[in-house]
């Protein structure tokens, strides 16, 4: 399983990677390889206001479905639209292929994420 | 011996010495002796040729009429073949299409039914069928309300009073509240869905032709709805889009209805089927099955239920609807019926019910005892004000062999005087003649 | 030869499959305004067309006259060749629902004995026959479940409990009704557990919803204990019907203490699937549950049927348009006559015999999770060999070519690799036993071919299909097809 050192991590599997103030967001390889084949995702709008561990997006693969989670609040910047016709990206990157990027509201927030460490416990 | 259970003596002493145990009893040695051995109190086994006297003396028992009434139960007619071909045992005995290699019958025909209604309703995408019409309404609430965050619905105060009471039966229990839009001249009233209609609403439920037989005209609807956000759900009966505008044309985000127009037998209400059609945008919030073309391994075109995620077995407390599966038999059904049809046909056969249902009233008109309410045009169905008593007349009606019409009494204290007709393909010049001699011998 | 054609595909412009009488009557035309100005694209086909087309595509499917068909909580037995006769009689088929109640005695009777039976078989007190599936009837029973609380103004009860082994349709429901669920871990063997049981009833349970047997073919041997802790609770219990068939005759959910209940007709008393319906779901209750059945309410008064529309003022309202799926309702009551008393615990017996002599002739390979006895099915666990790679999706697809339809696979969840297997009553040893022949032959070809087994089947009209292409991109109707 590929879990990169520099990210932050959510128990439901997401990941944040953090640049000059901004956060992208994206699915694990844990994610991905336990949905299956991804056939949908369901994305929010730019502006919309997010708050930490509340529901941003929808993924449905054949035989699954689930929510994701904004690991952090803040204001959603762009939206990965290429997403929309090609979910299957998902599975064959799902870190190189974030799905929003938002504005980071309160750094504090970043200390309730996990590291690569114990998100891999996580995983077990 | 009995004659669905194939077990020999010979069979049960090789089962049992195979599995250990000494007797069947064995097989339920943790059932609490208190469950057990309990009298049931049900009939003897019948032979068949017992059970066919005692059913024929049961159908025997009721009185078929011939019906000039509709209320949601249409009397068209069943061709021949349907029966025959959906009693195929491959269509009749196989389970829900969770096998798609051994399921292409099932899988190709509910393409086809879906196909069919989205041809008839112009909407983009159909669910594989839905129980009936009204539950098919409740369901497009839910799917509106879940679409747009919203806990309340509007409901126009023509659609047939069942579906109502199954709308707000659903909304009850799922926290929704119903909120009426009232009636002009026997139509949805636009003005007071324009005084109503406000962002708190999901959308508007209306039903065409109404149930007073009304044809709606939903010019302006659209409008209002959109300014506020809400979805337009149009409930029309299938039988009629070979002729009026379709769910589309009136900017419908959701048709649904009920196809025992197609041709199904009224059996005392049931089985008939729903439908369910939507836009592509919401697609993927509507319940129940959906059939899509993929290919196999060789490249084959081949059918399958897709967009599963959306269901409940997959998405458990978080699904929008508990539909398992949908009225499949019966999708077959009017599949069928509409491809005998085919595209004049639907039109024709309600051709006549039109010219029949015309005829009936203006020769109704012409008896003292009957008189105009709605000035609006309308399809099979119609409603008039009469000044006979309407129990006299109905007993009058039974007594000739025939099903008088309904007493909107029935279901609105208001409507007093007003009977609501409905009249088939199926009826001969010589029943309606007769059907207006009675009435006019009343008066 | 393989027929691959849709109706529309053999559409030809001018043919039709119909006949109307002579025209006796002028024409009369409606609006303009209110006209479609297209016609509908649907197939022109004369009748023979259409009798062929759906002759061929009727090959295409597996029906129960075919061969065996095990569905683990489907319980996919015979349905008699009477029952349609019976329900296809022309005095039910014309009778409109709104005919006077005296011109309707027959069917009317119908109804109402088979409410009656369903409750001396089950232990409960009435049926409404209202609803129309198996999903539709645990809708009603969570609304009535939900009406009892507050009709004694006990509003806090918002949570039904579900065992995590349960269908999905289970939580979906409550969902539906209005109702969180709150799902409870089951033991090893699927049974409920009573510690984990006791840690969640509280005075926020509405009650609890349970099959039993369970999804694995266990009697929940507790349920009398289960029951006392719910009742004390304050909480009500619903029997999910799946798994009747079993108990037929032997034990009735009423005694062992469900207030509330509905049974798949389609499953316990053979009327026909129908590729996924019409189905139907009788839900019963208890004496105190009564007054909160959906109305219409179909009664006998003295020697005559009648319908009731309004019901008790403590309905919980109307759930369809009419009284139900009469014509499911005319096959199950035929079936129930020509049962009768004296079979019906054979059904349970010989059902609970059929699955145990499968279990215990196959479990040296395929891994059994739970040891003991079973009801009428039981649950694998894959291949007791896992190291040949060969998976549960690949046993039930190798099935598909000896021409036997495979069991539940992938459910309960509970078992990562779960084939469920439930052979009816009325399977003879002969089909049981060629049916374990082909099981052990698959178990050997994942040990000696593994591919063979991963890329079956091969004599299917079609192969392994690719449900991510159809899900990714959406062709859901004839036109789709043709803009491709």
């Amino acid at each position: 399983m590929n879990i990169p050192k520099n990210l932050y991590y959510t128990e439901s599997h997401e990941w944040v990677r953090v640049e000059d103030g901004h956060a992208y967001i994206g699915i694990t390889d844990y994610a991905q390889d336990s949905l299956g084949e991804i056939v949908f995702i369901e994305l929010p709008e730019e502006n919309d206001q997010l708050t930490q561990f509340s529901e941003f997006a929808a993924i449905e693969s054949v035989k699954a479905a689930s929510d994701l989670n904004s690991p952090l609040s803040g204001v959603i910047l762009t939206v990965n639209e290429e997403l929309e016709d090609n979910p299957e990206l998902l599975n064959e990157d799902p870190y190189d292929n974030w799905i929003i990027k938002i504005e980071i509201e309160d750094e504090a927030e970043l200390n309730k994420l996990l590291n690569a460490e114990e998100y891999a416990k996580v995983c077990e | 011996m009995f004659k669905y259970l194939p077990h020999t003596h010979d069979d049960i002493k090789a089962m049992l010495e195979r599995i250990g145990v000494k007797d069947i009893d064995a097989l339920f040695a943790e059932i609490p002796k208190s469950l057990l051995n309990k009298d049931i109190d049900i009939p003897s086994s019948m032979s068949e040729l017992e059970i066919f006297d005692h059913m024929n003396g049961l159908a025997n028992m009721n009185k078929p009429l011939v019906p000039f009434i509709g209320a949601g139960a249409y009397d068209h007619y069943t061709p021949s073949i349907i029966r025959h071909l959906i009693e195929r045992q491959e269509f009749l005995t196989a389970y829900t299409p969770y096998q798609p290699e051994i399921s292409q019958g099932t899988l190709q025909y509910i393409f086809e039914f879906q196909s069919m209604i989205t041809q008839l309703t112009g909407m983009d995408v159909s669910n594989a069928s839905m129980y009936d019409g009204s539950t098919a309404t409740a369901e497009a609430m839910f799917m509106a309300c879940s679409q747009r965050r919203k806990d309340k619905i509007l409901v126009s105060k023509t659609v047939n009073p069942n579906i109502t009471e199954v709308i707000k039966t659903y909304a009850k229990y799922k926290g929704i509240e119903v909120t009426l839009i009232d009636e002009k001249d026997g139509i949805t009233d636009l003005e007071s869905l324009k005084k109503t209609m406000s962002e708190d609403y999901a959308g508007l439920i209306v039903q065409t032709p109404n149930f007073y037989g009304n044809i709606e005209n939903y010019t302006g609807f659209k409008e209002v709805l959109e300014n506020h956000k809400g979805m337009f759900i149009i409930n029309q009966d299938p039988s009629t889009l070979g002729h009026l505008k379709t769910p589309r044309a009136w900017g419908a985000d959701i048709a649904v209805g009920d196809c025992q127009t197609l041709g199904v037998p009224l059996s005392f209400g049931g089985p008939y089927i729903g439908y369910m059609a939507t836009t592509t945008k919401y697609m993927r919030k509507m319940p129940g099955r959906i059939c899509g073309v993929t290919k196999d391994t060789d490249g084959k075109r081949a059918f399958v239920l897709t967009l599963q995620a959306r269901e409940q077995h997959i998405r458990r407390e978080k699904a929008n609807s508990n539909i398992c599966s949908n009225q499949s038999l019966l999708a077959l059904f009017v599949t069928i019926y509409m491809a005998l049809l085919g595209k004049k046909g639907v039109y024709e056969v309600q051709q006549r019910s039109i010219d029949n249902a015309h005829y009936l009233e203006e020769n109704l008109l012409k008896l003292p005892s009957f008189e105009k309410v709605y000035p609006q045009p309308f399809f099979k169905e119609f409603t008039l004000r009469t000044s006979l008593d309407i129990d006299t007349m109905l007993k009058a009606l039974e007594e000739k062999g025939y099903l008088g019409p309904l007493p909107q009494r029935r279901f609105n204290a208001d409507k007093e005087n007003l009977v609501t007709f409905a009249v088939t393909e199926k009826r001969s010049k010589a029943q309606i003649d007769e059907f207006v001699r009675i009435l006019g011998g009343l008066s | 030869m393989y027929y691959d054609k849709l109706i529309f595909e053999i559409s030809t412009e001018g043919r039709k499959g119909y006949t109307l009488p002579k025209p006796e009557i002028k024409r009369y035309d409606l609006p303009e305004d209110l006209l479609r100005d297209d016609c509908p694209g649907l197939p022109e086909a004369s009748e023979l067309d259409v009798v062929r087309h759906y002759t061929n595509v009727s090959f295409k499917n597996f029906g129960i006259e075919k061969g065996f068909y095990p569905l683990g909580s489907c319980t996919m037995k015979y349905n008699p060749k009477l029952n349609q006769d019976m329900s296809n009689l022309p005095g039910f088929t014309s009778i409109h629902p709104y005919q006077p109640i005296d011109s309707m005695q027959g069917i009317l009777k119908v109804y109402y004995e088979t409410q009656r039976m369903l409750s001396e078989i089950s232990g409960l007190e009435t049926f409404t026959l209202n609803s129309y599936a198996g999903a539709h009837g645990e809708l009603i029973g969570l609304m009535i479940m939900k009406a009892y609380h507050e009709s004694r103004n006990d509003t806090k009860r918002t949570k039904v409990i579900v065992p995590d082994s349960a269908h999905g349709t289970n939580p979906a429901t409550a969902t539906v009704a209005g109702l969180e669920s709150v799902e409870v871990k089951s033991n090893k063997d699927g049974t409920v557990n009573v510690n984990d049981l006791k840690s969640v009833l509280g005075d926020d349970i509405a009650g609890i919803m349970l099959t039993n047997p369970n999804t694995a073919g266990i009697f929940e041997k507790d349920i009398l204990e289960i029951a006392k802790l719910v009742h004390e609770a304050g909480g009500l219990l619903y029997y999910d019907g799946a798994n009747l068939n079993p108990l037929l005759g032997i034990a009735r959910p009423g005694d062992m203490g469900f207030d509330i209940m509905h049974i798949n007709l389609h499953k316990t008393f053979s009327t026909p699937h129908g590729g996924g319906g019409p189905g139907s779901g009788p839900v019963g209750v208890n004496k105190k549950l009564v007054k909160f059945l959906p109305k219409p309410v179909i009664q006998k008064i003295d020697d005559r049927y009648t319908i009731d529309y309004d019901g008790d003022p403590l309905t919980i309202g109307q759930i369809s348009h009419f009284y139900g799926n009469a014509g499911v309702y005319l096959k199950a009551y035929t079936y129930l006559l020509t049962i009768g008393k004296e079979n019906l615990p054979d059904i349970a017996r010989f059902s609970t015999l059929n699955a145990n002599y499968i279990k215990e002739s196959l479990k040296d390979v395929y891994h059994l999770p739970i040891e003991g006895v079973c009801k009428h099915e039981f649950v694998f666990d894959g291949l007791k060999d896992k190291s040949t790679g060969v998976k549960t999706i690949d046993v039930a697809k190798r099935l598909l070519d000896f021409d036997m339809h495979p069991p539940t696979v992938y459910f309960p969840l509970t078992f990562k690799e779960a084939i469920m297997i439930e052979p009816p009553e009325n399977e003879s040893k002969q089909t049981i036993d060629m049916f374990i022949e082909v099981m052990r032959n698959i178990a050997q070809e994942a040990k000696d071919n593994p591919d063979l087994v991963k890329g079956a089947p091969y004599n299917t009209v079609v192969k392994r299909l690719d449900e991510a292409l159809a899900a990714r991109n959406p062709i859901v109707k004839y036109k789709d097809l043709l803009n491709q």
